[in-house]
């Protein structure tokens, strides 16, 4: 049985439909279609400049993105009329390309007090404070995030390596339904991209799903993905399963931007 | 500036301070025409004085301001949760010294009692640690009512004590006027918070504070009264040998508020602490001038003062640091940090070194940076919501000023005045 064939029984998680999308007037997504169900994962590959990042910013609602066409079903809502928060609510979450440093702002504080807002919305009530530190505990360990770090100020001071490392404890935290990695491997030694990785597998199970935005095919020898796409000026123009990673490792983007400039001309 | 405009000021008030206090002590008396010789021959200031560039007081004043009389406020109103305070209600100046009661160690007296109590050290410093040379001082102490508040030696107050002014009237001229003596060895906390029960008012505070050889005292200033009213306050401090001041001052309202605040450290082994916290919005328009003098050698200073501007609101901060040629060894540290929430908020910063001295260690720093939307929308992302996560950004730009409140209870209050500023609820 496929993986596709799997998913058949299982609802859409999230639904992008022509999405197009400019950032100050420059049109970069020119018709996104992607669908994607529970326990899967994605990954989406393509040159500079292909989108990438754009696509991971218009998910998670950041402003200065402008979507001009088409829509975002996320569990049969529409995601794009959602503000930043009611998005991470619902169960969105984007480990940051380039994570914030927020002096003053203790990590573990933050966390708090976004998990909070978001058992308010779902109309639970805010964790305990034992039970807050037994989950901080439990994720730490799972995700081999230092003690330290976790009690210090939001990424000030930290490495490359620690801000992405970081990311995947929040998400930990945080537990989504959907996380966005956007470019979460750059950066990273060999090390560090395990534990990233690692990280990622042990909160992976059949209720969640991620989308790995990445350059290089090397983050995906540890997070195995599901489908492949290959973004290229605003569109998916070619996907295929983890053998499409290892084709574009080995010749590089130009014959894909080739068949499609091929065609279009 | 208008000259006309001055001069009539100048007889308005001039009238207004002439109705007071027929019947005092030929001593008190001399002090006060000394001052209204003063007030005589200054004007109202006007942007070309260097001291009041950015800060155009003088048309403000031009209302029709009356003197205010005491009467009774509901303390409870301003008392702050869970802080086990004495609350002592100043009302347009006034005290009923009767309502007041302290624990043993510290007093609160008028001067004619504290004269006879306590003769040498009204001589020596009441209306002497102050410039006379100040027109607001001065105004002041031509006829404000002085409260001298002063603790025994050895004297450990556990509660601090919470002084409420209220500003009760239509629109009222109020001269609040304090001397705070800390005795030898003696430890206690004040904390001074301004409140509007008016439709405008132009408050011109004085307050002379000396701490005596070893004293410690700490004091929170909160100003937060309505958009139609006008502060002008003068704290002058004067330091002897291993005391210790702090002083927070938290500035949230008031149509223009300017601090004035000279610490006098003269003497060795001092640590003078200013810090402050400006949150303005509207047209609001904050002017804190702090200058501390290290006159003699051995002594510690720290100011940080931080700002955050919206709207069309301005900030201006003028922090003088005065080493004297003998001040060896002095260590002076200042900083000033801003953030401007909108393109036409405006802050004026000016630090001022005059070192005299060639062994010590002064530095001051000075940034207006705007808020991080990255921030804003990386704490969006995980689910904060836009309010809440420019308030935690707010609380942690503000952290190194509030962070130096002992208090629990008072950095609570603190903060939640931060929030309800930052939600326009304040």
């Amino acid at each position: 049985m496929t993986k596709s064939e799997q998913s058949k029984g299982k609802g859409k998680m999230l639904e992008i439909r022509n999405l197009h999308a400019k950032v100050g007037g420059t049109p970069i997504l020119r018709g996104i279609n992607l669908t994607i169900h529970p326990g899967e994962i994605h990954a989406i590959m393509g040159p500079n400049g292909s989108g990438k990042s754009t696509l991971a910013s218009v998910l998670a609602g950041r402003e200065n993105y402008e979507v001009t066409e088409g829509e975002v079903l996320f569990n049969g809502k529409n995601l794009l009329a959602l503000s930043p928060e009611d998005r991470a609510r619902e169960g969105i979450f984007l480990a940051f390309q380039y994570p914030i440093e927020i002096p003053g702002v203790s990590n573990i504080n933050f966390l708090r007090t976004a998990l909070n807002e978001i058992r308010q919305y779902k109309g639970q009530e805010p964790i305990e404070a034992k039970e807050f530190l037994a989950l901080v505990k439990e994720k730490q360990k799972l995700v081999e995030f230092d003690a330290k770090l976790a009690n210090r100020s939001v990424n000030e001071g930290f490495s490359g390596g620690e801000k992405k490392r970081n990311e995947i404890f929040q998400m930990a935290m945080l537990e989504p339904k959907f996380a966005i990695l956007d470019e979460t491997d750059s950066g990273l030694d060999i090390d560090a991209l395990r534990i990233v990785a690692n990280g990622v597998n042990k909160l992976k199970n059949d209720k969640n799903a991620f989308l790995v935005i990445t350059h290089y095919q090397r983050l995906l020898d540890y997070i195995v993905p599901d489908f492949v796409h290959v973004l290229y000026n605003g569109r998916i123009v070619k996907s295929g399963t983890k053998e499409l990673a290892l084709e574009l490792e080995e010749k590089g983007y130009d014959w894909v931007k080739a068949e499609v400039d091929g065609v279009s001309a | 500036m208008n000259t006309t405009i001055t001069k009539d000021l100048k007889e308005h008030f001039f009238e207004l301070i002439l109705t007071s206090s027929a019947s005092e002590e030929a001593w008190l008396k001399e002090i006060r025409t000394e001052a209204l010789k003063s007030f005589k021959s200054l004007d109202f200031p006007t942007t070309r004085n260097e001291e009041w560039k950015y800060t155009r007081i003088t048309p403000l004043l031009n209302k029709p301001f009356k003197k205010g009389e005491y009467s009774h406020v509901q303390t409870s109103n301003y008392k702050i949760a869970d802080l086990d305070a004495i609350i002592i209600p100043v009302v347009n100046g006034i005290i009923n010294l009767k309502e007041v009661i302290l624990p043993k160690g510290i007093e609160l007296l008028n001067i004619h009692i504290a004269k006879e109590k306590h003769p040498s050290y009204i001589e020596q410093y009441f209306s002497k640690i102050t410039d006379n040379k100040n027109i607001f001082t001065a105004l002041n102490t031509v006829s404000a009512t002085p409260y001298i508040l002063k603790t025994d030696n050895n004297a450990i107050i556990e509660k601090p004590i919470h002084f409420v002014f209220v500003s009760k009237g239509n629109e009222v001229f109020v001269q609040p006027r304090f001397l705070i003596i800390a005795g030898k060895q003696s430890e206690f906390n004040v904390i001074t918070s301004f409140h509007s029960d008016c439709k405008s008012a132009f408050l011109n505070v004085v307050v002379e504070v000396v701490a005596e050889e070893n004293s410690k005292l700490e004091w929170t200033k909160i100003q937060s009264e309505n958009n139609e009213s006008i502060h002008v306050s003068s704290e002058d401090i004067y330091m002897s040998t291993n005391s210790t001041f702090t002083l927070h001052t938290y500035t949230f309202n008031g149509a223009m508020v300017r601090n004035n605040v000279n610490v006098a450290i003269d003497a060795a082994n001092c640590e003078a602490n200013l810090n402050g916290l400006y949150l303005l919005d509207g047209k609001q328009h904050v002017d804190n001038h702090t200058k501390i003098a290290h006159m003699k050698a051995h002594s510690n200073s720290n100011e940080i003062y931080k700002g955050i501007m919206n709207d069309a609101s301005t900030g201006v901060f003028n922090g003088k640091i005065h080493v004297y040629q003998n001040a060896q060894k002095t260590n002076a540290f200042q900083s000033n940090k801003n953030i401007l929430l909108s393109d036409n908020a405006t802050i004026n910063t000016k630090p001022e070194l005059e070192i005299y001295a060639d062994d010590v260690k002064c530095s001051h720093g000075s940034t207006t940076g705007q808020f991080d939307e990255d921030a804003v929308f990386y704490l969006r992302a995980r689910g904060m919501g836009e309010q809440s996560a420019r308030a935690l950004l707010v609380e942690a730009f503000a952290n190194d000023v509030t962070e130096s409140l002992k208090s629990e209870a008072l950095k609570k209050h603190i903060l939640l005045l931060i929030h309800k500023k930052l939600s326009k609820e304040l």
